[in-house]
């Protein structure tokens, strides 16, 4: 009995200096975050004026609306809007596209089928970033230069996604799309009502991932839109920055960068839900 | 209710041909059982009757109709999976229900069709549970009222029951059985074990690496199989072959076969042999032998005769009328063929 309820002690302990250490960790990640948090709820001179305050002061409201409604070169509620559209563009369209394309090469043998797939898979190893000249060109000729489609249209083919759901699809079992068949289901109706549903965990992972790769864009926005009204919030909150020997009214740049931060972690805690539900229901 | 006749049905994947040439004319009602090894083309015969693989040549007519180039949702007829293929993400009900909405039948009539065939299956309780809660049986279950739902023409099974436990196995051929005659609806049905053919079938089909070697009644195929394949394979333990030639009646080259429980070890017979070792099995016992050529013979002989010790030399005999003759391209020869 006491060999026991030692057992049971260490292992109470051993519990406790666990989540001290997991508690230290995320104090130190959550650091910046609250000091950022702390300049944006603070009056410009008290920022300048060292030692730094540690609590929140009471601007928080005039800095957050001053934000919001004129920021810097654009108001913030514009810029979060414009990213919000653009990130969501291309996680949906990135998911429709690959998805049906994983379709196609998987379910349907017809010409070339292999060339399409390794030619698709090749373009992995080309990042945005290689082929930006090109496609501005394009862009530019089609008269896509600050608008919403050329925003999203040139990101939304997704080689990782195609590929990802091709792997995904070739583990669903033969005898189900054959199941189908004998119920009477046209391919198309396969797709929807048995390949989508099935897909779920997987689309709600990807969403995720996609949408903070289209809300943390920065170098493509950054050509393809001069209008101040067509910024995102990333590349917004770059231009800011001073420049020179203009004084930054750094209070509200924090506001902005605690703006920035909110809808990717509401989309992440959001689909953690749902990503969750999924791996239990998911296994097979 | 349909008849489905296969019309020198053949069937190529590239240059390999798989499937040489199988007729068979299925009448109303009739439960057909198509049974043989793995790799004997047995499944392949039976997805070209569903339209999951197309025909090489030959016909496939169901009610004298060739489905041919018909989609499997036109030949009318239900398809039941080895491992099921119940859409995971949907509830019995709508595993059930999917054949039927896409066919546009009304709502009331799925309900009323659904929940007729969950009571016939017993699955009442279980129409809101998604595939994955359920047990193999009741998986099983499901998979047969997403066929019997659809009231098709013909049933096509392929190795319903493999992946069962055995004693499973056995409670669900017999509700098989039992449905089948119930509904009468004309069924083919592909497996590997030949107690399910035996038992399962009307008239079962005896499939050999792309041949029908025989069609006929599963205790007539017993009785008189048509080549050593089907001797072979058909009854557990299998028939005994030994080599004819050192019988005067038997034909040069060829083998003769006697089932197991035909042969009697005696003081005086045929053939000398050693026992080598001996499976009591409770209601009968096999006793395996070696005789003078070397090759093995099993014996079951019944319960109630004494087990004997190994190493104990018998001589075997027969009778005469039990003896089955093969010639040298194994078919069979002798007087009772036909």
């Amino acid at each position: 009995m006491n060999n026991g309820s030692g057992m049971v002690e260490r292992r109470g302990s051993g519990l406790w200096l666990t989540h001290l250490g997991l508690v230290v960790g995320i104090l130190f990640i959550f650091f910046p975050i609250w000091l950022a948090f702390v300049a944006s709820t603070v009056a410009h001179r008290e920022i300048v004026q060292p030692p730094m305050p540690l609590l929140p002061c009471n601007e928080f409201f005039d800095n957050y609306s001053l934000a919001l409604t004129s920021g810097i070169n654009a108001p913030v509620a514009r810029m979060l809007f414009n990213s919000g559209v653009m990130a969501i563009g291309i996680a949906v369209g990135k998911i429709l596209i690959s998805l049906l394309s994983a379709f196609a090469i998987v379910y349907f043998r017809f010409p070339g089928r292999k060339l399409f797939f390794w030619l698709i898979f090749l373009t992995l190893m080309l990042p945005v970033e290689v082929r930006i000249v090109p496609t501005f060109e394009v862009a530019a000729n089609l008269k896509m230069l600050n608008s919403y489609s050329g925003l999203i249209l040139p990101l939304v083919a997704s080689a990782t996604a195609t590929f990802l759901f091709r792997q995904f699809f070739l583990t669903v079992p033969d005898e189900l799309a054959e199941a189908a068949r004998v119920d009477g289901a046209k391919p198309m109706r396969f797709f929807v009502d048995i390949l989508l549903p099935m897909s779920r965990t997987n689309i709600a992972a990807l969403f995720v991932i996609l949408f903070i790769y289209g809300w943390n864009q920065y170098l493509w926005p950054l050509l393809i839109t001069t209008d101040p009204d067509m910024n995102t919030i990333v590349m917004g909150l770059k231009q800011m920055f001073p420049s020179g020997d203009e004084i930054a009214n750094w209070p509200v740049i924090m506001a902005t960068s605690i703006l920035a931060m909110v809808p990717p972690v509401i989309v992440v805690i959001g689909m953690q839900k749902l990503f969750i539900r999924g791996l239990i229901e998911s296994e097979k | 209710m349909a008849t489905v006749a296969l019309e020198n049905l053949k069937k190529s994947f590239g240059q390999n041909e798989v499937i040489h040439g199988v007729s068979v004319d299925i009448e109303e009602g009739e439960f057909i059982v198509i049974v043989g090894p793995s790799g004997c083309g047995k499944s392949t015969l039976l997805r070209m009757v569903a339209g999951l693989e197309t025909v090489t040549s030959g016909i496939v007519r169901i009610s004298g109709r060739s489905v041919n180039d018909d989609e499997p949702m036109d030949r009318d007829i239900a398809m039941v999976f080895q491992n099921y293929a119940l859409y995971p993400h949907m509830s019995v009900f709508d595993n059930m229900a999917y054949g039927l909405k896409i066919a546009k039948v009304p709502h009331i009539e799925i309900n009323e069709r659904v929940s007729n065939t969950a009571r016939l299956l017993q699955l009442e309780e279980f129409l809101k549970r998604k595939p994955r809660e359920l047990s193999g049986g009741q998986r099983q279950r499901v998979a047969m009222g997403r066929a019997i739902v659809r009231k098709p023409s013909v049933f096509l099974f392929d190795e319903p029951l493999s992946n069962l436990d055995a004693k499973l196995r056995v409670q669900m051929r017999l509700e098989i059985k039992a449905l089948q005659r119930d509904l009468g609806v004309t069924s083919l049905y592909v497996t590997h074990d030949q107690v399910e053919a035996m038992t399962l079938a009307d008239r079962m089909v005896v499939m050999n690496n792309g041949f029908a070697d025989q069609i006929g009644k599963p205790l007539d195929v017993y009785a008189n199989p048509q080549t050593v394949f089907v001797a072979g394979f058909i009854g557990s333990p299998p028939t005994n072959f030994l080599d004819a030639s050192q019988f005067a009646a038997g034909p040069a080259g060829g083998t003769i076969g006697i089932r197991p429980e035909h042969i009697r070890l005696s003081a005086k017979g045929r053939l000398e042999a050693w026992v080598t070792s001996t499976e009591p099995l409770g209601a009968d016992t096999l006793v395996h032998l070696r005789v003078a050529g070397g090759s093995l013979v099993t014996v079951r002989q019944d319960a109630s005769a004494a087990i004997p010790p190994e190493g104990t030399s018998f001589c075997l005999d027969w009778n005469e009328s039990d003896t089955l003759f093969f010639n040298a391209e194994g078919k069979r020869i002798d007087a009772a063929s036909g």
